[in-house]
């Protein structure tokens, strides 16, 4: 990265506090694909100026997939903790790049003491492109490319979610098309519901490679995603399929940096 | 008068029996635990005017939406009918409505046939979906043969229902015609005239015909009414309340259980002091009185139409979970249950239990909890929640989670992080690139 990324922990040390929290996820720490779309979330917010920070080591995980696999007790242990941290930094608002951190933050924190305004990194996204202060500028063209977007169950039928992730792709000028499942009807990309941690239960097939067929069908040249697990499962797909020549999965964050050459 | 009588007498029968059952069936219902759904009243009543009344989520899927709408505003229409040949049957009398109605009776018997044939067709249309182009959405594990019979029942019914009712009004047109006896002129008769020729043509032979399809429609509603307790058919009443105690939060939201809470407090901080909530409860459901009364009427709610099965993506791939087989066990078990409690008594326990003698854990651990049965139930059922309340139980009070998911558990707990990675080394994602 080329600026610093300022840490919750640092800002307090000078007394100042940011505007908003950018929770990062287990996923967006550790996986290397997904600590891509982490870094350009960060050049996003760094482009249009907010004032931001992450938790850095003080962050840990928000216990959705343990509370989605039936480990309650283990969610509500790192619920109570992650609340301490935020509330001892006087959080009031969050973005995150991951609809499980988002969905369990902000439905299923505040029962537990943590009130916060949470927002996903699409509805970030809509909201600067709304305001003019991020367009498609200066960098890659997806002009008239056929792109499509998979919806991803906790920010779609989860959250009801389904504009936002849409307007960051609307401004690229390119060729949308609609996967046969989507917004409400979207089908699972496979991982959630800690499935992402476990092997699948016995069947004819992957649930990933049943979204494959609506992929290929839609002749989609680069296929959006909002949620690094989602990202996973459609990259492991497409490796599979051999179609890593031909379609790409960008998540909408790395296809905002790509647009303006962040 | 001795039709009057027996009349009556089958009306009061059919009343009480079906009355029992229904309070058996409520009985059942409040076997399950608490939940408050009293709030935000307003709100529910929109709810249910949109996705009962309106049958608003019926529309992804066009055709089956026209036809059962066919059928649902036939039902409730010709319900007007029914009253018309209720007080007829108690008083002797014979089409009451015709005089005060004067020209709308016969408006209102015109839609009645136009009705009466568009349920006829809807049915039959149903009836080829099932057992001629066999619909994939009507099949499964879980449609054995006592539902999919259940369902033929119930089209089968109804299309012997709709046709003594159409044969009955013929009957009736032609004896208007003739100027027989009380049959006086009353009535638009669109549907009916046109099968009349059919009928033999003498007043006596007619009257009959009249009098058998009048009963025979009459009494076989009342018999369809009792059938309703023992078939997924209870969805007509059921859908109302169960959509009016729908789940009104986001579906991703799932609830934070209260007795964790306390003990994790106390955990966290020594001096907690938890209040008193009575017994210790178990953690998440093993059997069917461990669910809340809502998901119990759910399970009767629901009329196996396996729109979330369609959409499962577990189900889609292969595996063997089933979100309408978790409506239709715990259905099924709370029955059990309920008649276990009739025959033998309230202490009495049968060794069984919703969770592996009705619903297996490999089920259970196909779920991606992705929502999507839960959005596609046209009545508000939520298979998500048993799901997820049973692999409580599984985890928290048997420690039996599959060894992959002990694993990512013990790394969240040690290392916060699903994976096994240093909490040391969160940040590093900032120093690449």
């Amino acid at each position: 990265m080329n600026q610093k990324i300022p840490t919750m922990a640092d800002m307090a040390a000078q007394g100042q506090e940011p505007e908003i929290l950018f929770w990062v996820g287990c996923a967006g720490s550790f996986d290397e694909r997904a600590q891509k779309i982490t870094r350009d979330i960060c050049k996003i917010l760094q482009h249009v100026g907010i004032s931001y920070a992450v938790l850095g080591t003080e962050e840990s995980c928000t216990g959705d997939p343990a509370k989605r696999s039936g480990n309650e007790f283990l969610f509500q242990m790192l619920a109570m903790t992650n609340i301490e941290v935020l509330n001892g930094y006087n959080v009031k608002k969050i973005v995150t790049g991951c609809p499980h951190c988002f969905n369990t933050i902000k439905n299923e924190y505040p029962g537990l003491g943590g009130n916060y305004e949470v927002i996903h990194h699409s509805q970030l996204i809509q909201q600067l492109i709304d305001e003019g202060k991020l367009k498609a500028t200066g960098g890659e063209s997806f002009k008239g490319k056929k792109i499509t977007f998979h919806d991803p169950c906790y920010l779609g039928r989860g959250n009801n979610v389904y504009e936002a992730p849409r307007a960051a792709l609307e401004i690229l000028d390119a060729e949308l098309v609609e996967l046969k499942r989507c917004k409400s009807n979207g089908l699972c990309c496979g991982a959630g519901g800690g499935q992402m941690f476990k092997e699948p239960e016995p069947g004819k097939k992957e649930i990933n490679m049943e979204r494959m067929q609506d992929i290929l069908e839609a002749k989609a040249e680069v296929v959006a995603a909002a949620c690094p697990f989602c990202m996973t499962m459609l990259s492991d797909g497409i490796k599979h399929q051999d179609k890593e020549q031909e379609i790409r999965v960008l998540d909408i964050a790395e296809i905002t940096v790509r647009a303006n050459n962040l | 008068m001795i039709a009057q009588a027996i009349f009556i007498i089958i009306l009061g029968a059919a009343i009480y029996l079906f009355a029992k059952n229904a309070a058996k069936i409520r009985r059942n219902i409040l076997l399950g635990k608490d939940t408050d759904r009293s709030d935000q009243s307003a709100k529910r009543w929109t709810v249910m005017a949109k996705v009962a009344l309106g049958q608003t989520k019926m529309v992804k899927r066009p055709v089956a939406a026209v036809m059962h709408f066919f059928i649902y505003v036939g039902f409730v229409i010709i319900n007007l009918e029914v009253l018309e040949i209720m007080i007829d049957g108690v008083f002797g009398s014979h089409r009451i409505f015709s005089t005060p109605l004067g020209g709308l009776y016969n408006l209102l018997i015109g839609g009645f046939e136009a009705l009466a044939v568009l349920v006829l067709v809807a049915c039959i249309v149903f009836l080829c979906r099932r057992n001629i182009v066999r619909l994939k959405r009507f099949t499964g594990t879980e449609m054995t043969q006592w539902p999919k019979s259940d369902a033929n029942y119930i089209l089968i019914t109804e299309i012997l229902l709709m046709t003594a009712f159409l044969t009955m009004n013929a009957a009736d047109y032609k004896l208007q015609l003739l100027h027989f006896g009380h049959y006086v002129k009353a009535g638009s008769f669109p549907v009916s005239s046109l099968i009349a020729p059919l009928l033999p043509n003498g007043a006596g032979g007619l009257v009959i015909t009249e009098r058998i399809c009048w009963w025979f429609h009459i009494v076989g509603i009342l018999l369809f009414l009792n059938y309703l307790p023992y078939s997924k058919h209870f969805h007509i009443l059921l859908a109302f309340p169960n959509t009016y105690y729908s789940n009104l939060n986001v579906k991703g939201k799932f609830t934070n259980m209260a007795s964790v809470t306390n003990e994790v407090k106390a955990m966290l901080d020594p001096s907690f002091v938890p209040e008193n909530t009575g017994e210790p409860a178990r953690f998440g459901v093993k059997d069917v009185k461990d669910l809340t009364w809502k998901n119990l009427m759910e399970a009767y709610t629901c009329t196996e139409c396996g729109r979330c099965t369609s959409v499962c993506p577990a189900n889609i791939t292969g595996k063997l979970l089933s979100p309408r087989k978790i409506m239709m066990d715990t259905r099924d078990r709370i029955t059990e249950m309920g008649n276990n409690l009739d025959k033998h008594g309230k202490d009495y326990d049968d060794g069984k239990a919703l969770l592996d003698n009705y619903i297996t854990r490999e089920e259970l651990w196909a779920c991606t909890t992705c929502n999507a049965c839960v959005d596609a139930c046209p009545v508000n059922i939520n298979p998500l929640e048993i799901i997820t309340e049973m692999r409580r139980y599984v985890v928290m009070e048997e420690s039996q989670a599959p060894a992959s998911l002990n694993n990512m558990f013990s790394n969240v707990e040690n290392n916060g992080a699903p994976w096994k990675y240093s909490q040391a080394d969160r940040f590093n994602w900032a120093d690449k690139d």
